[in-house]
């Protein structure tokens, strides 16, 4: 192992039933390094923090640990913190109704006793050096999150460890906490500390970090150091530049001068904290909105479905003003929202595939009138023929089926209700190319119908292959249209880079951050 | 043989048919019925079967709502003993306090009185966000006293041809009514779940709460109706159980039902934690507790020893359910099938902890 | 209190969650008991056998309450408590009238026996086989009251000398009272008492200065971050329910004691008690919140209900219950509104 590497990671490959997450990807981290590891939704960051920190085992290859001879064989969290590799994560990892010095020094004490004192002034002493704005007696459901992932980091420096995981640590974090961040993490950097930087926020990447790691889709697409990698290439390799012609599929930009639009909103915003948006579309247009993961495009959608507490804003629908507080107000409107998270929002796994199809249409049209079981299983055939759903039968519980199967059936629960505007929240993640590809096709085809659609997509060129217009975002703020003629990869990618609008709490980017 | 096995009435038609094997073996009288007179000279059928059919009536009009309370709210309902208690006090009070009050009136109180608990219930579990079981013991804890502070301590008898038509026989018809009432009660449900969306609104709400919310539903109301259904079927329990003897005594009524009606759920083999469900394994079940009962006492084990071997049962049902028995049955006999095995526990390193995954997840 | 300085508001911080349950709980306390001094001064309110009456008469459900709280910190549930107790009560006695060579040391060990049984098997079910816990207790409290009826369904009293010399000990307090004949009479304590203090105090330390005791903490408040932190969750569950059932053991012994007679009947409701007691001492039934020194008022809080609603002249038998379930009502919709203030 060569001077001042502190950890390889060579050829790692793990794969889940019908997904390849880990594709033999490289990895190596330095003492005295924040390096990024970037990448959209399914490209495989986390998973390769699992596979390091011995969540999951690794289906093939090696991690080596300076200082360990052999190869490293991680079995558990635990494991991994007594190698000295220890991972922040933003929500879990520390118990909110302890003290902030019982959360440092809980599970590793050897003594069945406890001596407070000398805790809480070890504790004092920690936060005390590393600049931590923290009381040790303090409960730790009283202080800020920037102090509680602070505390993790203090929990982690102080039991040694030499590879620090930080696990978008900056996402619920307003600008001076993230201030606070960065100087405890340059600090670490100082004393030897090689940091694993996961985030989605670009600006924070080219403001601390040394290197640049980029996957996707689960294959290594390379390691840069940051003053080699503008951002625009940077989004580039996230997002995949090779765009690959695909004919008869591309959207044209139309004139929708004479149309109402089906859906038209005004400075909405709801309280998962995007910034009031206004957004329009037409029957037979296909939107997009892109961003990174967490720029707030989900949080858009689900707000004009009425998913999300809808705090302010004004819309209309089909010309008419019309308030959507909840779901069943929008899908009566015509609406119909297919969630980015297919297992816990989408599916009702135990139901049967029959039940899971009319299920939507069945709401709407009421509780004292259900389908009869003929009426059911003719409604439900005619989508699984439509969209080739593979089931053993219609009883079979949806949640048994593949990925891309279950998501067929979340389709035809939607298009059952013959919706005027469909939002698609990311319907082709974790799915086969082949299903992949149809969908696109049914999205093209519904448009072409005069259905209003909203396609949502972490892969840029589906977007541009199918959408005619994409609203950009970043920082849950949207900062620039793209359409028409303009509608190109690089246009895009410089948008989400630089947009239109100068993003709250960004710094300028500082390539030689060292 | 493995279809038969993943149909979701092999477990109660399985537990009926050790039961009645039992009793093949040991008791041939427990089949026997015969047809005699009884006290006030009505002829009524007898025997051990009759008795089984007679007795769980009031254990399956409870097991249909405990089913929909389990099933939408993933908990179940410890409050339905003392919630008879209530309604028998309050039918019993209206019945023996004014003179010539009918008693369909006096039962249709009993089930408002006892709907209006229910959503008090449910009002805890909806709006409030408690675990069923704990928001239910607050009635659990007062039903009792509340149902003796209605009757003020007394436990009047009643006399009425009616009560007792519905309580015991109906000149001329040798089958005790309760039998009646409780096919009636099952008709009802059956009725309920095809001609409205009950079942596949509990159903989509325990399974996800999440989901069913994106698709429209109200998932806090859902769950809030179920305990109101359960409210009417615990009025009908009380109204049976007041017509029988024509009295009630509040500490002793529909004592220790709710055990028998949690284990008719989870011998009708359904999940304990919620979502799917088969109403037809639930009333199944129930006739199998009593049948469970009515053997138990013809072997003469004390009725006060009865939970003991109730408690048995239920700890092995929910024990063989339970995630970590399956997954050591799997093991040991054959791979997984059917379903997707977890991501993190398939690996091909020995010893991967399988709990770990939880916490980075 | 120190302990309530400790990490209170003298120094400017927030209060945890377990400090604000804990003075509602004891304001309750203070302002019932002294009000009923006060607008019942006929009553015997300031007489201070008054409240060693109440310790007397509650000291095993404070014994089994503190198990049940240990339980509830960790998370889970026990409601068999009440159940165990009667079957303690019948297996006691009848091993105290019906074997030679029995006294009170066979009996507790007896007791023990039973609560660490129980423990051991609940535990198991609920730590190791992941079932809920609601469910296996509930299956237990029927096991044991059913069990307890196929050992003996009559009630039946001690006749046993050593016992009854011990149950029947005074400890004898230099505060009392006048009587109506102006004789000075001394305030007293049973044994039972010394035992439910020494247990309060004990666990006191243990959850607050030992390991396990914060490991009960940090497993109820959230089991994937205890993982994380190193901590064996399924243990530390298993253990706690090990403990409640010894608890139980030892506040079954206690609860004999005091009644000094078996029956299936015994103890009925003492499930109900001792959560109302837990939660109004204000452990939450999401875990991790709940101190020890609370559960101790609250069952004090629960007893002086029933002393207040007699003096209050309600005397339907029905009071006690329904006050203690609206008491219990009312903190439960308090820790919903707390913990749903949280997550907001």
């Amino acid at each position: 192992m060569g001077a001042g590497i502190l950890l390889t990671m060579r050829g790692v490959s793990k794969s889940f039933p019908g997904v390849r997450a880990l594709k033999g990807v490289d990895f190596t981290l330095r003492e005295g390094e924040i390096h990024a590891l970037m990448g959209e939704n399914g490209a495989g960051k986390s998973t390769l923090i699992k596979v390091l920190t011995g969540v999951y085992s690794k289906d093939a290859g090696e991690i080596r640990l300076a200082g360990h001879p052999r190869a490293l064989n991680v079995r558990s969290p635990r494991e991994a913190q007594d190698l000295g590799i220890s991972t922040v994560y933003q929500e879990i990892g520390l118990c909110p109704n302890l003290t902030v010095a019982e959360n440092m020094f809980m599970g590793r004490s050897k003594s069945p006793f406890l001596n407070w004192r000398e805790i809480n002034g070890k504790t004092a002493r920690i936060l005390g050096e590393l600049g931590i704005p923290a009381k040790p007696e303090r409960q730790l459901a009283n202080c800020s999150l920037a102090v509680r992932q602070m505390v993790a980091i203090a929990r982690a420096v102080d039991m040694n460890c030499r590879a620090l995981i930080l696990d978008e640590p900056t996402s619920s974090l307003d600008e001076s906490e993230v201030e606070g961040l960065f100087a405890l993490m340059g600090d670490l950097r100082a004393r030897g500390v090689g940091i694993v930087f996961v985030t989605h926020f670009l600006d924070q990447v080219y403001r601390v970090c040394d290197r640049i790691t980029v996957l996707r889709n689960g294959d290594l697409v390379g390691e840069y150091p940051l003053a080699e990698l503008p951002r625009l290439a940077l989004i580039e390799k996230m997002m995949g530049k090779e765009l690959q012609e695909l004919s008869g599929v591309h959207a044209e930009a139309r004139d929708y001068g004479g149309l109402t639009p089906v859906v038209e909103v005004e400075g909405l915003r709801s309280d998962q904290g995007i910034a009031p948006f206004d957004f329009r579309n037409y029957p037979g247009e296909v939107t997009g909105f892109t961003g990174l993961l967490g720029s707030g495009r989900s949080e858009c959608v689900r707000a004009i479905f009425g998913a999300d507490k809808v705090t302010g804003g004004r819309v209309r629908v089909k010309g008419k003003a019309a308030r959507i507080t909840k779901p069943l107000e929008a899908m009566r409107l015509g609406m119909a929202y297919l969630p980015e998270d297919r297992a816990r929002d989408g599916i009702v796994s135990d139901l049967s595939v029959r039940d899971n199809i009319i299920l939507a249409l069945q709401v709407m049209k009421g509780f004292f009138r259900p389908f009869t079981r003929k009426k059911a299983t003719e409604l439900a055939e005619g989508f699984i023929g439509l969209l080739s759903v593979k089931a053993a039968s219609l009883d079979t519980p949806v949640g048994t089926l593949s990925g891309g199967n279950q998501q067929k059936v979340i389709l035809a629960r939607w298009l059952l209700t013959k919706p005027d505007y469909l939002i698609l929240d990311e319907p082709t993640r974790g799915i086969d190319v082949g299903t992949k590809t149809e969908i696109q096709k049914l999205i093209v085809r519904l448009a072409a119908e005069g259905m209003g659609v909203t396609f949502i997509s972490s892969e840029i060129e589906e977007m541009l292959r199918t959408c005619s217009r994409l609203i950009v975002l970043r920082d849950r703020k949207v900062v620039g249209t793209v359409s028409g003629s303009e509608l190109t990869q690089d246009n895009v990618m410089r948008t989400i880079a630089e947009g239109s609008a100068s993003p709250a709490g960004a710094a300028p980017p500082d390539g030689s951050a060292a | 043989m493995r279809s038969l096995a993943k149909n979701p009435l092999f477990v109660p038609v399985i537990c009926l048919g050790l039961v009645l094997l039992f009793n093949c073996v040991t008791n041939l009288g427990f089949f026997e019925i015969s047809i005699k007179r009884n006290n006030v000279g009505n002829w009524i059928l007898a025997g051990n079967l009759i008795s089984v059919l007679n007795n769980a009536s009031e254990l399956v009009i409870l097991a249909i709502g405990m089913t929909l309370i389990t099933s939408a709210s993933g908990g179940q309902d410890i409050s339905v003993g003392a919630c008879v208690a209530i309604a028998g006090g309050v039918i019993l009070k209206i019945l023996a306090s004014k003179s010539g009050v009918p008693v369909p009136v006096a039962v249709f109180f009993g089930c408002l009185v006892a709907m209006a608990f229910g959503a008090f219930n449910g009002i805890l579990v909806s709006i409030f966000n408690i675990q069923p079981m704990v928001a239910t013991l607050i009635l659990f804890t007062a039903g009792r006293p509340i149902s003796s502070w209605i009757t003020g301590g007394l436990s009047p008898r009643i006399t009425n041809p009616i009560l007792d038509a519905v309580g015991n026989v109906i000149p001329g018809v040798p089958v005790p009514t309760p039998i009646f009432v409780a096919a009636f009660c099952v008709a009802l449900a059956f009725m309920a779940i095809r001609f409205t969306n009950l079942g596949l609104y509990a159903q989509s709400v325990g399974v996800s709460d999440k989901a069913a919310r994106l698709v429209g539903l109200n998932p806090r109301r859902v769950k809030f109706i179920q305990f109101v259904i359960m409210g009417l079927c615990v009025g009908l329990v009380a109204f049976i159980k007041v017509s029988r003897v024509g009295s009630i005594q509040y500490n002793y009524i529909a004592k220790d039902i709710e055990m028998d009606a949690i284990l008719a759920v989870a011998l009708g083999g359904n999940s304990l934690s919620g979502g799917k469900f088969s109403m037809t394994g639930s009333i199944i079940g129930a006739y199998t507790i009593q049948a469970i009962t009515t053997t138990l006492l013809a072997n003469s084990v004390p009725s006060d020893a009865l939970p003991a071997y109730k408690a048995i049962v239920i700890i092995i049902l929910v024990a063989i359910q339970s995630p970590a028995v399956k997954a050591f049955w799997r093991k040991r006999f054959g791979g997984p099938r059917g379903r997707e095995a977890e991501p993190g526990q398939n690996g091909t390193l020995p010893g991967t902890v399988p709990g770990a995954g939880e916490g980075g997840a | 209190m120190s302990f309530i300085g400790k990490d209170g508001r003298a120094r400017g911080e927030p209060m945890s969650d377990t400090t604000f349950l804990l003075i509602i709980t004891v304001v309750i306390f203070l302002a019932m008991y002294v009000s009923a001094a006060i607008l019942f001064s006929g009553k015997g309110f300031a007489k201070p056998q008054m409240f060693f009456n109440l310790l007397n008469e509650n000291a095993a459900l404070i014994i089994i309450s503190c198990g049940l709280s240990i339980v509830m910190i960790a998370g889970g549930i026990d409601i068999s408590v009440g159940g165990m107790t009667a079957l303690i009560s019948v297996a006691c006695v009848v091993h105290l009238n019906d074997m030679e060579g029995s006294g009170f040391l066979t009996s507790l060990l007896l007791a023990l026996g039973i609560g660490l049984a129980f423990g051991l098997l609940q535990g198991y079910l609920v730590a190791y086989l992941d079932i809920q816990p609601f469910i296996v207790t509930l299956a237990g409290m029927f096991f044991a009251r059913g069990q307890a009826a196929m050992i003996e369904t009559q009630t039946r009293t001690v006749a046993n000398e050593s016992f009854s010399a011990l149950a029947q000990a005074r400890i004898r307090l230099p505060i009392g009272s006048m009587n109506n004949n102006g004789v000075f009479v001394q305030a007293y304590m049973e044994l039972g008492v010394i035992i439910a203090l020494v247990t309060v105090a004990a666990l006191f330390v243990t959850l607050r200065w030992t390991t396990f005791g914060r490991s009960l903490y940090a497993v109820g408040g959230n089991k994937q971050s205890a993982l994380m932190l190193g901590i064996n969750v399924k243990r530390t569950k298993f253990l706690s329910h090990v403990l409640c059932g010894l608890l139980t053991g030892l506040g079954g012994f206690v609860f004999l004691l005091h009644v000094r007679s078996g029956a299936v009947t015994h103890a009925a409701g003492y499930e109900m008690d001792a959560i109302a007691a837990s939660i109004i001492g204000g452990t939450m039934l999401t875990g991790g919140v709940g101190n020890i020194f609370g559960t101790f008022i609250g069952v004090l809080t629960k007893g002086a209900i029933g002393n207040i609603v007699r003096a209050m002249g309600l005397v339907g038998s029905w009071w006690p219950g329904i006050t203690l379930a609206a008491m219990l009502c009312f903190f439960l919709i308090l820790q919903s509104v707390i913990t749903s203030r949280k997550r907001a």
